[in-house]
């Protein structure tokens, strides 16, 4: 029963009874990775791909625990991580890894220490503070509620002195303890000389909790221990949102370690092989790399010749024939024969540490980029200060009020002017927006996202993977028939190359392995003795066909032995509604450029076909990057949407930039906003709904402060009591989240507009 | 009054245990994996014991 919903969830192969050969995939020593558990019990970590719903969970964990030696297997699902424990003595690590694949998941060991852990422990001590908030915020308001009815019946002073120490003993400690989070932000704030949204809550915080306890000391009327402990909540609340909005991506981007988590297979002087991690290697080693096993290293082949997959660096679909003496990447892929590579980078200097290097750069500048709340409150902060200060000196020097009840007064107009509204205003808005984006298939990953996308000028594509789907697909077209597909394809099964496995999709279940004893020649094809002679699946220059000008875009040719010939053609299809999504786009007035890495034939052809008229082919990283600093700097805001490694520090470079969830790990952990499915769609929307979300935002802004112009006066006068501050609060809080609600209908409404 | 004297020890109780219970779920990380819970909820066969032979299936 699992089986078969596996199998009609999952894009992936399940293949039981036949032998999988884990061993030439994966390296053979992954010691570093083992946790002893105790003397016989081993537990390791993996990143499973390929786990795409509920199916899957119970799919891997009934295979392994009806493995022989496993102790128990957990599946993650929110991760995509398994953790299994097994005894050594009745199995091993391969074992492991080959029922995974026989489910068709692929699994890497990582180590725990790998992934940061220090985030998940924040999300909990937020997730912590909250909850001892809104314990203290329940009981001190239950106590509070008592208090107001007590001054309109018969409740005496030493009543209402229990109850207003009861709720000191309450809210103090829990003020300490959740408060943590706003004072240490404010307090590293102020040292580096700067004012965000947490000083005035800390100053009011303090302040209030600080006020009533003197009040209740001296048995005074009003404590306003109430307001400041559900403004902290309200604020944690909206803290907790703004953290969780982000939670989801982080894991995403811990699945990039993937691409560094593998070990190498090092050849030793004596001809030995030594298994190592990554950042062990040594410029000069050899290394071995096997048919399959991503390069980990960057290097020169010394022996050896094979197709290499290097779309995740150049994001180029076809690989490439490499032989002695060419460059390869850490993060390609070795297709066809096994690799024997000279080490020449290592560690700082590797190509992917460059790309890694290029986005801090460019990290760095985008962290200049201030919120709207932080700006707000730059100028609120002052503001607020400075009128309760006002009042302060404004009733002792003018009116010969008690300096006791003016520093009271004073405090209130803080108390009531604090941005509880205003710290919510913005994470609503977002959770809201990000709720209904999500629905669209929008993962937004950074809080500002969405107020980067609002203010965007100019958008620029890349072609693989963004405009386009990213695979190859077989064209339907004359110069083949069924009977040379079901050939090609089963013979196209034996091999790892992209077009080859193209055909072999594309033959879908007609597929019979009628033909043995396939064997691969690198760079040139595929050839086998079948009915009648030798048959021979590849390029046309090896079949020495004559070219006549018609080869558009990789191709396959199937020759019979009786020289007869058949033409596969593929092409990477354009992302069904890519034209209509352009159009729209640019109808909206944004401006469209597309750069690709690709050559220039290809990306001609597209940019023809979406009417772009921009475009640039055959760019490097770093002239990506550049185009896009060009622009920023004259003042445009870009956004950039792009799925390769070599897009990589463009995204982090644009005001705001966007990856499709097909993207290599290392651009969907650049990216602000990751898209998922087939569809470009999503790009457009997320535009949309961040224009929606940008007024919505700056409405609630409008609400808050309007709220403070109504309340500041009565502050100011000394006529707020408790009743009213915590009135006032409240309201204002509820009035700025129900407005960040509307934006589920307006997006609704929209919709059917569009 | 003196009601209040055991009716407000008894609210700040089961309030507290309520703050607690919450606490013991964080610890014992049960809001690490909320997508999967949802899945797992859904599969009708109990985990076996792992001595059983598994082909009596």
């Amino acid at each position: 029963m699992s089986e078969m919903i596996a199998g009609a969830c999952c894009p992936v192969v399940t293949i039981d009874g036949q032998d999988i050969d884990i061993t030439s995939q994966i390296p053979s020593d992954l010691t570093p990775f083992e946790e002893r558990v105790d003397e016989t019990v081993i537990r390791m970590r993996f990143l499973v791909d390929g786990i795409h719903c509920g199916a899957c969970i119970q799919t891997i964990e009934t295979a392994l625990k009806q493995h022989d030696g496993v102790k128990s297997s957990r599946v993650n699902f929110s991760t995509n991580r398994l953790v299994v424990e097994w005894d050594e003595t009745k199995t091993d690590v391969y074992e492991i890894l080959t029922v995974l694949a026989r489910k068709g998941y692929r699994g890497v060991p990582y180590s725990a220490a790998m992934l940061e852990k220090g985030k998940d422990d924040r999300d909990k001590a937020l997730l912590k503070a909250m909850a001892v908030a809104g314990f203290a915020a329940s009981n001190v308001m239950l106590l509070s509620v008592s208090i107001w009815s007590g001054h309109f019946s018969d409740m005496g002073p030493h009543t209402r002195s229990l109850m207003h120490w009861l709720s000191a003993l309450i809210a103090i400690p829990a003020i300490i303890y959740s408060g943590r989070v706003f004072f240490d932000s404010a307090i590293s704030a102020l040292k580096q000389g700067r004012t965000n949204m947490d000083v005035p809550i800390s100053l009011a915080v303090v302040l209030a909790t600080g006020m009533s306890l003197s009040e209740t000391m001296r048995g005074a009327d009003h404590a306003y221990f109430d307001s400041a402990i559900t403004l902290m909540f309200f604020l944690l609340v909206g803290r907790y949102l703004d953290h969780r909005a982000r939670g989801k991506a982080r894991a995403v981007a811990e699945h990039m370690l993937s691409l560094n988590a593998t070990a190498v297979s090092v050849i030793q002087d004596d001809g030995g092989i030594k298994v190592v991690t990554p950042d062990q290697v040594q410029e000069g080693d050899r290394v071995l790399v096997a048919a399959g096993e991503r390069i980990s290293v960057d290097g020169r082949i010394v022996a050896g010749s094979s197709d290499v997959d290097s779309s995740v660096i150049t994001g180029e679909s076809l690989p490439e024939s490499m032989t002695i003496g060419d460059r390869v990447f850490a993060g390609s892929m070795n297709l066809g024969q096994p690799l024997t590579l000279e080490v020449v980078q290592v560690g700082e200097s590797t190509l992917l540490a460059e790309i890694c290097r290029l986005m801090e750069h460019a990290e760095q500048r985008r962290a200049d980029y201030v919120t709207l709340a932080d700006r707000i409150a730059k100028a609120y902060a002052p503001v607020v200060h400075t009128l309760a200060a006002l009042t302060f000196f404004g009733w002792t020097l003018f009116f010969n009020m008690g300096w006791q009840q003016a520093l009271l007064t004073s405090v209130a107009v803080l108390i009531i002017t604090c941005p509880c509204a205003l710290g919510l205003a913005v994470p609503v808005v977002q959770v809201v927006a990000a709720g209904r984006l999500l629905k669209n298939g929008v993962l937004l990953k950074t809080g500002s996202a969405l107020e980067r996308l609002a203010k965007i000028d100019l958008i620029v594509f890349d072609k693989t993977g963004t405009l386009t789907e990213g695979n190859l697909e077989l064209l339907k077209q004359d110069s083949w028939n069924d009977k040379d597909l079901a050939i090609a394809a089963a013979a196209a099964g034996f091999s790892r190359h992209p077009l080859a496995k193209a055909l072999h999709k594309a033959a879908g279940s007609t597929v019979k392995p009628v033909v043995e004893d396939v064997r691969e020649e690198t760079g040139c094809g595929l050839i086998w003795e079948g009915e009648g002679g030798t048959y021979r699946l590849g390029s046309r220059k090896w079949l020495e066909l004559e070219d006549d000008g018609n080869s558009i875009g990789p191709e396959l040719w199937l020759q019979y032995p009786t020289g007869r010939t058949a033409c596969f053609k593929f092409s990477d299809q354009l992302r069904e509604d890519a034209k209509e999504v352009v159009g729209k786009l640019k109808k909206q007035g944004y401006e469209i450029v597309l750069l690709s890495g690709d050559r220039e034939s290809n990306v001609s052809l597209v940019a023809q076909q979406l009417g772009i008229k921009d475009w640039k082919a055959s760019c490097n990283p770093t002239e990506k990057l550049r185009f896009l600093e060009e622009r920023r700097a004259e003042g445009l805001n870009v956004a950039m949407v792009g799925d390769g490694l070599n897009d990589a520090p463009a995204l982090t470079a644009a005001t705001v930039s966007l990856s499709p969830s097909s993207a290599a790990d290392i651009s969907q952990n650049a990216a602000d906003v990751v898209f998922q499915g087939r569809l470009l769609k999503p790009v457009f929307e997320a535009l949309y709904v961040s224009k929606k979300s940008d007024v919505l935002v700056k409405q609630n802004f409008a609400l808050a402060l309007g709220y403070n112009i109504f309340t500041i006066p009565l502050a100011v006068m000394g006529f707020v009591t408790p009743l009213i501050a915590s009135l006032a609060m409240s309201s204002s809080s509820i009035v700025v989240i129900v407005n960040a609600l509307r934006l589920g209908w307006t997006i609704s409404k929209g919709k059917s507009e569009t | 009054m003196s009601g209040l004297l055991y009716l407000i020890p008894i609210a700040l109780a089961l309030g507290f245990l309520g703050l607690l219970a919450f606490l013991w779920t964080l610890k014992s990380d049960q809001y690490d994996d909320l997508d999967g819970a949802a899945h797992r909820i859904l599969f009708d066969d109990d985990d076996r014991p792992l001595q059983k032979d598994p082909s009596e299936k």
